[in-house]
């Protein structure tokens, strides 16, 4: 397996059979135009040199690298690493691919930013360098989701956006997509669609896992620096797959670092109950790309559940479909059960309260570490549980309980 | 198999005889999936000379709240790609009118391209348009489309460069759906202005009939883009009819809408 074969995409966004671009034309002349100027902007070095003051000065990378060793104790087998994205600038690493986004869009000279989110961190993270950039920003967000993550929505309007509830579908993230192309096709000559995740059409995926590769190209250096070698897997959550692309990437050409995507394995494997694409999905197409798709047999698009709305949508981005035909990397599903537990058990070990979405990447390390000893694994911290907390204080009642036995 | 000739043979004889071909677009499945077929006939009785048949889909990006409630409905009325092309074949049998298969291309996909138009030729349909398939996408559907002897319809939008305008025109057959406007499925008060030049940019470019969609609900629209298209396309407009009447009085009112749209009220 070469580098050559695994990267990509081919020149028309295409990841072996995966990605491409399906929207409609009055999308494909702008996508176009999209690409161009990413092209262009990758190539400047005014341009990279602006990005990487940004991230380290707005953002805070370098993000450390830490050891858990009392999880790792605990566990009695692998040690695990965290990459601690948890504490990046308004909670997530979503800040990397929206400083990237946001400096494009001006080089386009588009004024108007628009934006889905689903857990409300690519909301924020929107929100933030609209603010920093003087820019217009409307985010679209389903109704459950905005009920689920009202922090979030509270501190999107606090940074000056518009919050539009989304009431069709299920109100999550895919529903939120879908209003905020709408729009998008609407507003296309003002407008940059400052999409959140590594899906939709060319060249979003991947323009978005170029903005987040830096995760993994730190991450690479610093744990050959602390622990003189490579790990044996990274582990990420993946919802459309941006932290977990951004990861990766950087250890892709090793063969012999196992990637291991965990996606939400909601209640149960069962239509509805999940959105774990590779255990139930089959190829197809949603909002622009071609990739597993939690469909019916007519090709309607299933309904998901996870108790983290982060990684609640129907489709994987089209680069993880690729990586798991290729046997590449590894997907695997944790529970919604799974994933608290496993929020409850680092919080407790480590002080650190990680999002719902990135406490299903910890659960999977929890769940392998015991039978591993002697291995290194690298766990992508994507989020801070902050915003989860009306969450966590639902699922644990019994630390709610206002008794004063404390 | 021998390509279908209603499409050209319905935009020239609506030529020879002074009119702009009018295209209705029915949302199959809505109400039932057992009314379309007579709601299409009323369509056809009212004056319209292609009728586009949509396939519901969860998620239409492309289209705006009418269209969207419209497959709603379809779909929880239980309506599948199977049921759309029998449809299709209960129209034919009592109609000679041209009909397109208008879908996403996820629906289509799962039922297999090469099955899809071989059952879509069989059941009387003479062309196909997927809404969210651009040209660089479309070699395998676009191969069974001619392999089945199917038009294949693709959109023109204002945001098309000339070069994307060119490809468009290469892979086009039947006609070209001209977007009148940025934006989603749905009426507006008055026709955007920018849709003359790309239809004037289209003609440099292929001699296909043009039609105009996006926008349209009201005879004056249908006059206007007949000044430089061949027909215009009304589907909103439709769907909107057929959510609000009561059932027993669909086929009046979509006659009606037909005739208006036509100026032979």
């Amino acid at each position: 397996m070469t580098e050559k074969t695994m990267q990509g995409p081919d020149e028309r966004g295409h990841f072996g059979p995966y990605g491409g671009r399906y929207v409609p034309e009055t999308l494909m002349g702008p996508l176009e135009e999209l690409e161009r100027a990413f092209y262009e902007a990758q190539r400047d070095e005014a341009f990279q040199r602006e990005l990487k003051e940004l991230l380290e000065t707005y953002a805070g990378r370098p993000t450390p690298l830490y050891e858990a060793r009392r999880l790792s104790e605990e566990l009695g087998g692998a040690r695990i690493f965290l990459k601690r994205e948890d504490l990046l600038h308004t909670g997530a690493h979503k800040i990397n691919n929206c400083l990237g986004q946001i400096l494009l869009a001006r080089r386009m000279g588009k004024r108007r930013i628009i934006a889905e989110t689903g857990a409300g961190q690519h909301g924020v993270a929107t929100a933030s360098v609209c603010a920093l950039f003087g820019m217009e920003c409307v985010v679209y967000m389903g109704e459950e989701d905005m009920r689920r993550q009202r922090l979030n929505v509270f501190r999107m309007r606090l940074l000056g956006a518009k919050v539009v509830g989304v009431k069709t579908g299920s109100r999550t993230l895919k529903d939120a997509v879908s209003e905020a192309m709408r729009d998008w096709v609407t507003n296309v000559e003002s407008t940059h669609y400052l999409l959140g995740s590594a899906l939709g059409a060319h060249p979003y995926p991947m323009m978005v896992r170029e903005f987040h590769r830096v995760t993994g190209e730190e991450a690479r250096r610093q744990i050959l620096e602390r622990a003189g070698r490579l790990p044996d897997a990274v582990i990420a959550c993946v919802g459309g797959g941006s932290n977990a692309i951004g990861i990766f990437t950087a250890f892709i050409p090793d063969e012999r670092v196992q990637l291991i995507g965990v996606e939400a394995g909601g209640r149960k494997i069962e239509p509805g109950e999940h959105a774990a694409r590779f255990a139930g999905g089959s190829p197809g197409v949603l909002q622009g790309a071609y990739s597993y798709l939690l469909q019916n047999g007519d090709g309607q698009v299933l309904l998901t559940h996870s108790v983290s709305a982060g990684l609640d949508y129907a489709l994987v981005g089209p680069e993880h479909a690729w990586l798991h035909d290729q046997g590449r990397a590894e997907y695997v599903a944790a529970s919604d059960r799974q994933a608290l537990e496993a929020a409850r058990r680092l919080s407790r070990a480590e002080g650190i309260i990680p999002a719902l979405e990135s406490a299903h990447a910890v659960a999977e390390a929890i769940r392998r570490a015991p039978e591993a000893k002697g291995r290194i694994f690298l766990v992508n911290l994507s989020g801070r549980g902050d915003k989860d907390t009306d969450i966590y204080r639902e699922n644990f009642p019994e630390l709610d309980a206002d008794n004063g036995a404390e | 198999m021998e390509p279908s000739e209603r499409i050209r043979e319905r935009f020239a004889a609506a030529r020879a005889a002074g009119r702009t071909a009018l295209i209705t677009y029915l949302t199959v499945g809505d109400p039932r999936p057992e009314r379309t077929p007579a709601l299409a006939l009323a369509l056809e009785r009212g004056g319209a000379d292609i009728l586009e048949l949509g396939v519901p889909f969860s998620d239409p990006i492309a289209d705006g709240p009418v269209i969207q409630e419209a497959s709603d409905r379809a779909l929880k009325a239980g309506t599948t790609v199977e049921r759309v092309l029998e449809s299709a074949a209960e129209i034919r049998r009592r109609s000679e009118m041209a009909i397109v298969l208008f879908s996403y291309i996820n629906p289509l996909m799962r039922y297999g391209f090469d099955r899809l138009c071989r059952d879509a030729r069989a059941a009387g349909v003479d062309g196909v348009l997927i809404t969210d398939l651009s040209v660089e996408e479309a070699e395998e559907p676009v191969e069974a489309m001619q392999r089945h002897g199917l038009d294949r319809i693709f959109l023109a939008a204002p945001t098309s460069t000339d070069r994307r305008l060119e490809l468009v025109a290469r892979y086009s057959s039947g006609f070209v759906y001209v977007v009148s406007r940025t934006g989603v499925t749905g009426t507006r008060e008055s026709v955007s202005g920018g849709v003359e030049e790309l239809a004037r940019r289209l003609r440099a470019r292929t001699a296909l009939p043009l039609a105009v969609g996006f926008g349209i609900s009201k005879r004056a629209h249908v006059e206007e883009v007949g000044r430089y298209a061949d027909g215009a396309v009304v589907g909103s407009a439709v769907m909107r009819v057929v959510h609000e009447s009561a059932d027993a009085e669909l086929e009046t009112r979509l006659e009606r809408l037909c005739r208006e749209l036509n100026g032979t009220a």
